[in-house]
């Protein structure tokens, strides 16, 4: 009897097979492979964000950000679009996973992340050797797009820590004309890298860094570090590049400290959003934070703050759901640049042609600016903007 | 036994030679800082402002400490899960009562009846959810080896952690700052934030209010016979059960009252604060002698000193970079350092064997 | 009748499994859950939470009477279901009172409450849900009275094809390069199995319960029973045989995806097997090893790397011995200053001395030497005859060729002296002293070998990732370890495996939940601690020390 119900089964199984087999065939000749998306199936996307432990709020962020996208976008092509989260814990081995668990699936056209530097290194080597490409919207570690390290499938539409230290240093020194300061970070590379930069293009155009102090990210009290700064010069120009429940804490104590009364405050896009200014309050008031130039006031960006504000219940909690926002039009845009169509409505997409289109994305407007790729997958608006916290708002004043 | 001698003190050399060489760095560091002028030059005032910070700090750790104290006193076991209880009650204050409160102007023209309540609320969040803690993962492990309900307790901190995430959301939330605490008093001539001032006295209070409820009442008696000897405690007709009970409220007010002294000195409380004061708290009481609530208050704030004043002393004047990520460097070593030349921590009583 | 009591124990159940419902809609799990399907256009996982608190609370009412009557548990069961809807009712009658509780219960969102009241209007949706689940409370407490004959092979059939439709991670990835893709579609969907697939296994396991029930229980038991001593032994040696073989073949059937969740539930083994030694064996509470994991992987890191902090660019395995020797070097250093430490002070130092190395990796000071945050990159990978190791499925191996060397090793030393020294000193040290043991030596080799175990991980694991940075060497694994060789079952080496697979492995397998993950870890550690707190495999001593404990408290004597 059993035999009777095996053999039965197969039949089953090769009768569904042919079946599965039948229909017109789009001829795959991409290089590394392609995707083929059958007329009923979803177009499949999988984003790798930090979404547990300590930093979790800056990848639930970004992926809201990502889930906003496609629900703007709705079909493409004729197919829905669905996004598998995945989790990169914000460490090597997370994004080491979770990127082999990407590349696992031959369905999955692409990759949004991963959000930490840290995740990305080997994630960006895996996406890479197995023909898949990534964009992330939160890794800024210049290793990632250093032309000698750069893996051929990985983009970024967040900023490179040398452009974005690089251009809090000029405004500081050309346009507030300050000549001593002083930068914090707290262990992460993100902030590290931020801080480094800035402290040697200051010192490259003349200015004088009188501290450079670092913070454990854990830290609740941050009164004894502010101030050894103080004594140190006192600084002109305090520059934190940090996350938010560092940076809010630095803003609001900063004040309490002597020496530190006059001092300008300044961060980076680690900041850049409503929920920062919340947590600060008052304190936020005329500190300068530099970051992508959000066009706060443009149309996309305020139907974007209320859909998120309708599904999650609540305002962005960090920074780069922008970021992930413009990332996955970005890939949209070019499936629909590259995909082939047959009739019946099955979907073929090259993945050496889905790369080729990310790297030519040129011009294209988003959220955080005008998104073109370089050669090493940086494509960040070059444009760094610096906003100033002006009755609760970040106001762009600069350039 | 000759032998087990000389081991003993080839050991003992070892240990003497570590001893010596923190002592020389901490000497030296603190002798090129404050004499020949390594790194910065700091004022009087600074240095006062690191201590008063080093303080306020300790004195939190203090709070949460007892918590610590109180169960490892009556159960032998660390519990995780406190910093937890800490940061329930915290956030569901801060949500739900200090934040209308703040919206409404309440708060601002009644700011100690409102933080009044605002403490009493987190006091009672954390007190349940501590009881709830105890009655589903611990009670029904008592008999079981003493590494079993430390993993409930890991278990039961993750769980708190994520479930009031998932409840709150990550989102950092803003703790309401009082009109009246902004800027600072003059003690003695000394600047003091007034927040930390009011942190120092709400803690020195709550702590002589804890250690008049455990050695002059009659709970407090039960707590402490049980703490002793649970059997025999149960023999002189003591519901034991109750006992820890109410041992775990206790300790969970005090974390529910110290998490809101915490909003109150940071002005911001999100899912995570408390994990990282629970392991600076459970550290504080192993440094104070673990079981022991002067102890507990003690260690408290040497470990608040130590993270506060000891980067800028000796970090710095031994010309180390970024010395304030070190802080916990410090705290550690000292730790080591206290516990090498007393075992016991710094006021612990001997613990016979069946304790330790 | 005692229906008065019946009714009051109803009704507590089924308030618990609503208050339990509840917490589980409000942290935003059941609508997370909701996307997830278990059977396509059938059932999603959400749907399958929300509806099995009932059913198991009105299993549960009916659970402690044995087989009572069809009456009173219909009665038990509808208290005990239509309770379990109250407090969902109550929170989407909250949204309405208070349309605004969502700016503070963050994931009390439409969705969700469109997900509790079925699809219809808040009040319609309220009453049906009371309805379904006093319905469901029923069809639970009905199905406890259900002759065996029938529950047996029905509990098998929906079991196994609901763990298989939540585990589909683990089939779709072994199957997806066996079969072509127009089968893969017939029974998998993006998310879960399709009904077709759902059928099968149902019938499937259905008839196999039957089937073994029938006759094949007896045909097996037979046979055994048959067996002569020789036998016995050859089939021993036979499994075990196949053992290996399987152990050897098991990444080409599992794919790279499930090889790569295998290779971290075997650094996980290895550090485990460390630890074991540590605080299992020697019962020195070790709350910082995460330490040595980091000295090794950080030695193996600057050796190998090409990068520029590289020093020497040595080979792998010219680099794993100093690896691994330094971290040896680490454990007995950290040794020397807790020797006279016991229990919980031993386990704050130690704790401080992980947090220490971790701070130290971060810091500034080390950082032209180590990276600080920026971490090490372009670390080397091992090659063999000049063959470069690079996909999981080679690093299977090698972390399989660590796994056997430290379980082989550990089970000798078990047996040896050496850990009937550790056993002793675990009981009692002052007794082990008096009895000759020589304290320090005995600690510091616990300390030593623990540590190279875990520096033998941390250096794959360093070779595996190539980069490594600071904030892969936090506490967390320092407590998952721990974790892991309790949940096990404390001294016991199988213990250490069950226990990486289920707090490692099955974790990684609901990685599309990571939101949600830690919250399900935890409860998972409360649940099997006191479900079994000997541990999943606990060592024979365990076992019989914990039955001693019972038989001990059945006689009255305390303590």
């Amino acid at each position: 009897m059993k035999r009777t119900i095996f053999l039965v089964l197969i039949a089953i199984f090769v009768v569904m097979g042919l079946a599965a087999c039948g229909g017109q065939k789009l001829e795959c000749t991409d290089p590394i492979g392609c995707v083929e998306v059958a007329p009923d199936e979803p177009i499949l996307l999988a984003s790798s964000l930090v979404i547990s432990g300590p930093n979790t709020e800056l990848g639930l962020d970004s992926q809201y950000g990502v889930e906003i996208a496609i629900d703007f976008r709705g079909d493409v092509l004729g197919h829905p679009v669905e996004l598998q989260p995945e989790d990169d814990g914000c460490n090597a081995e997370g994004g080491q996973t979770s990127a082999t668990k990407i590349v696992s699936n031959p369905q999955i056209v692409a990759m949004i992340g991963t959000s930490c530097s840290g995740a990305g290194v080997p994630a960006a080597k895996i996406i890479s050797d197995n023909g898949y490409v990534m964009v992330s919207p939160s890794n800024t570690a210049p290793s990632l797009t250093d032309p000698e390290l750069h893996e051929a499938g990985y983009l970024r539409t967040a900023h490179n820590d040398k452009v974005q230290g690089r251009a809090m240093a000029e405004f500081a020194i050309n346009e507030l004309g300050v000549t001593k300061a002083a930068a914090i970070h707290d262990g992460d590379p993100y902030t590290e890298g931020l801080a480094s930069v800035f402290s040697e293009a200051f010192q490259e155009l003349g200015g004088e860094i009188v501290a450079f102090e670092a913070i454990d990210a854990n830290a609740d009290d941050v009164i004894a570090p502010l101030t050894t700064i103080a004594a140190a010069g006192p600084p002109e120009f305090l520059y934190y590049p940090v996350f938010i429940p560092l940076g809010s804490l630095i803003t609001k104590q900063a004040q309490d400290v002597e020496g530190l009364d006059g001092v300008i405050l300044a961060a980076a896009d680690g900041v850049q959003s409503p929920s920062f200014l919340e947590a600060a309050g008052d304190a936020a008031e005329g500190m300068y934070v530099s970051g992508p130039d959000l066009g706060f006031g443009n149309e996309i960006y305020d139907k974007f703050l209320t859909a998120y504000q309708e599904k999650y219940g609540t305002e962005p909690t960090a920074p780069f759901h922008a970021h992930a926002f413009d990332a996955t039009n970005m890939v949209l845009d070019a499936i629909e640049k590259v995909a082939q169509q047959a009739d019946d409505g099955t979907l073929l997409i090259g993945r050496q042609a889905l790369r080729d289109a990310l790297f030519a994305t040129s011009g294209m407007e988003g959220i955080t600016g005008t998104i073109t790729c370089d050669e090493y997958g940086d494509c960040a608006d070059p444009k760094i903007a610096v906003s100033q916290v002006q009755g609760g708002e970040f106001v762009p004043i600069w350039p | 036994m000759s032998q087990r001698f000389k081991n003993i003190d080839y050991i003992g050399i070892v240990l003497w030679l570590f001893r010596a060489a923190i002592v020389v760095i901490v000497v030296w560091g603190t002798v090129s800082k404050l004499f020949l002028g390594q790194g910065n030059a700091y004022t009087a005032t600074d240095w006062i402002d690191f201590l008063v910070a080093g303080l306020a700090q300790g004195s939190l750790y203090a709070l949460i400490a007892l918590g610590y104290t109180l169960v490892y006193g009556v159960l032998f076991m660390i519990n995780f899960a406190h910093g937890e209880f800490l940061m329930s009650g915290t956030m569901t204050a801060t949500i739900f009562v200090a934040l209308p409160l703040s919206a409404s102007g309440f708060l601002d023209a009644n700011p100690i009846l409102g933080m009044l309540i605002i403490m009493v609320v987190a006091m009672l969040v954390s007190v349940g959810v501590a009881l709830l803690t105890e009655r589903v993962a611990y009670r029904p492990l008592r008999r079981a080896p003493r590494l079993v309900p430390l993993i409930t307790a890991i278990g039961a901190s993750f769980f708190w952690q994520y479930f009031f995430r998932g409840l709150y959301g990550s989102a950092l939330v803003p703790f309401p700052e009082l009109e009246v605490l902004k800027g600072e008093w003059a003690v003695f001539g000394i600047a003091v934030l007034k927040t930390r001032a009011v942190v120092m006295v709400a803690s020195v209070i709550m702590l002589i209010g804890l250690y008049v409820f455990i050695m002059r009442t009659k709970t407090g008696t039960a707590i402490r016979a049980v703490a002793e000897d649970k059997d025999i405690a149960a023999l002189m007709g003591i519901d034991v059960d109750r006992t820890i009970s109410i041992t775990f409220a206790t300790g969970a007010a005090m974390a529910g009252a110290a998490g809101i002294l915490y909003g109150m000195v940071f002005r911001q409380v999100h899912f995570f604060m408390g994990f990282v004061p629970g392991i600076k708290a459970f550290t504080a009481a192993v440094l104070g002698g673990i079981g022991s609530i002067p102890g507990a208050a003690l260690g408290g704030l040497f470990l608040g000193l130590f993270e506060s004043v000891g980067p800028p002393l000796f970090l710095e004047g031994l010309g180390i970079p970024g010395a304030h990520q070190l802080k916990d460097v410090i705290a550690f070593t000292m730790l080591v350092l206290v516990l090498i030349f007393r075992p016991q921590g710094i006021v612990g009583e001997r613990l016979a064997e069946k304790k330790a | 009748m005692s229906s008065q009591l019946d009714l009051r124990n109803a009704a507590r159940v089924g308030l618990l499994a609503g208050v339990v419902t509840l917490g589980i809609s409000a942290v935003g799990m059941l609508e997370s859950f909701d996307t997830r399907d278990l059977i396509v256009g059938l059932l999603t996982l959400g749907q399958l939470v929300l509806f099995s608190a009932p059913f198991f609370a009105g299993y549960r009412v009916t659970l402690g009477e044995g087989k009572s009557d069809v009456g009173p548990a219909a009665v038990g069961g509808v208290v005990a279901g239509a309770l379990t809807a109250v407090p969902p009712i109550a929170l989407i009658l909250l949204t309405l009172a208070a349309p605004n509780i969502r700016n503070s219960l963050v994931n009390v969102s439409p969705e969700l409450i469109s997900l509790l009241s079925l699809g219809a209007s808040e009040v319609v949706g309220s009453l049906l849900l009371l309805v379904v689940m006093a319905v469901l409370g029923v069809a639970g407490a009905m199905f406890h009275i259900l002759p065996d004959a029938i529950r047996k092979p029905l509990v098998s059939g929906l079991g196994w094809m609901l763990g298989f439709a939540i585990l589909s991670e683990v089939s779709l990835n072994i199957l997806r390069p066996v079969l072509g893709r127009g089968l893969m579609r017939a029974l998998f969907g993006t998310k879960g199995i399709t009904p077709l697939l759902a059928a099968i296994i149902f019938v499937a396991a259905i008839g196999l319960t039957i089937w073994w029930s029938k006759n094949g229980k007896q045909r097996y038991e037979s046979r055994k029973a048959a067996m002569s001593e020789a036998q016995i032994k050859q089939s021993r040696r036979v499994s075990i045989g196949v053992g290996i073989v399987s152990l050897l073949i098991l990444p080409i059937i599992l794919g790279t995806y499930l090889t790569e969740v295998v290779d971290n539930v075997g650094l996980f083994i290895l550090m485990g097997m460390g630890l074991n030694i540590v605080v299992g064996f020697a019962g020195l509470l070790d709350l910082g090893y995460v330490a040595f994991f980091a000295i090794g992987a950080y030695v193996m890191g600057i050796l190998t790397s090409q990068g520029a902090l590289g020093i020497g660019h040595m080979s792998f395995w010219l680099a794993l011995p100093i690896a691994v020797g330094t971290a040896v070097l680490a454990g007995v250093t950290l040794g020397i200053p807790v020797l006279r430490m016991r229990g919980d002070y031993l386990a704050i130092v130690t704790l401080g001395f992980g947090e220490i190395i971790r701070v130290l990796a971060t810091s500034d000071l080390l950082k032209p030497y180590i990276g600080g945050a920026q971490g090490i990159l372009q670390i080397g990978k091992p090659t063999i005859f000049g063959f470069e190791m690079v996909k999981p499925i080679h690093f299977y191996y090698l972390i399989l060729a660590g796994v056997g060397l430290a379980v082989f090793v550990a089970s000798r030393l078990r047996d040896a002296r050496l850990g009937r020294q550790w056993m002793a000193l675990r009981e009692d040290e002052d007794v082990a002293e008096a009895m000759g043991i020589h304290l320090v030596s005995t600690k510091l080799l616990a300390f030593g070998i623990g540590a190279a175990f875990s520096g033998l991980a941390g250096a794959i694991f360093s070779a595996r990732l190539s980069s490594i940075f600071p904030h892969s060497f936090n506490l967390l694994i320092s407590i998952n370890v721990l974790s892991l060789i309790i949940v096990g079952g404390i001294g016991s080496l199988p213990g250490v495996v069950v226990g990486a697979l289920v707090l490692v492995g099955l974790p990684e397998l609901l990685r599309e939940f990571a939101e949600y993950r830690m919250l399900l870890y935890g409860a998972l550690l409360i649940a099997m601690m006191i479900a079994r707190p000997e541990g999943l495999w606990p060592s024979p001593v365990t076992k019989r020390e914990f039955h001693a404990a019972e038989e001990e408290e059945a006689m009255g004597g305390a303590q």
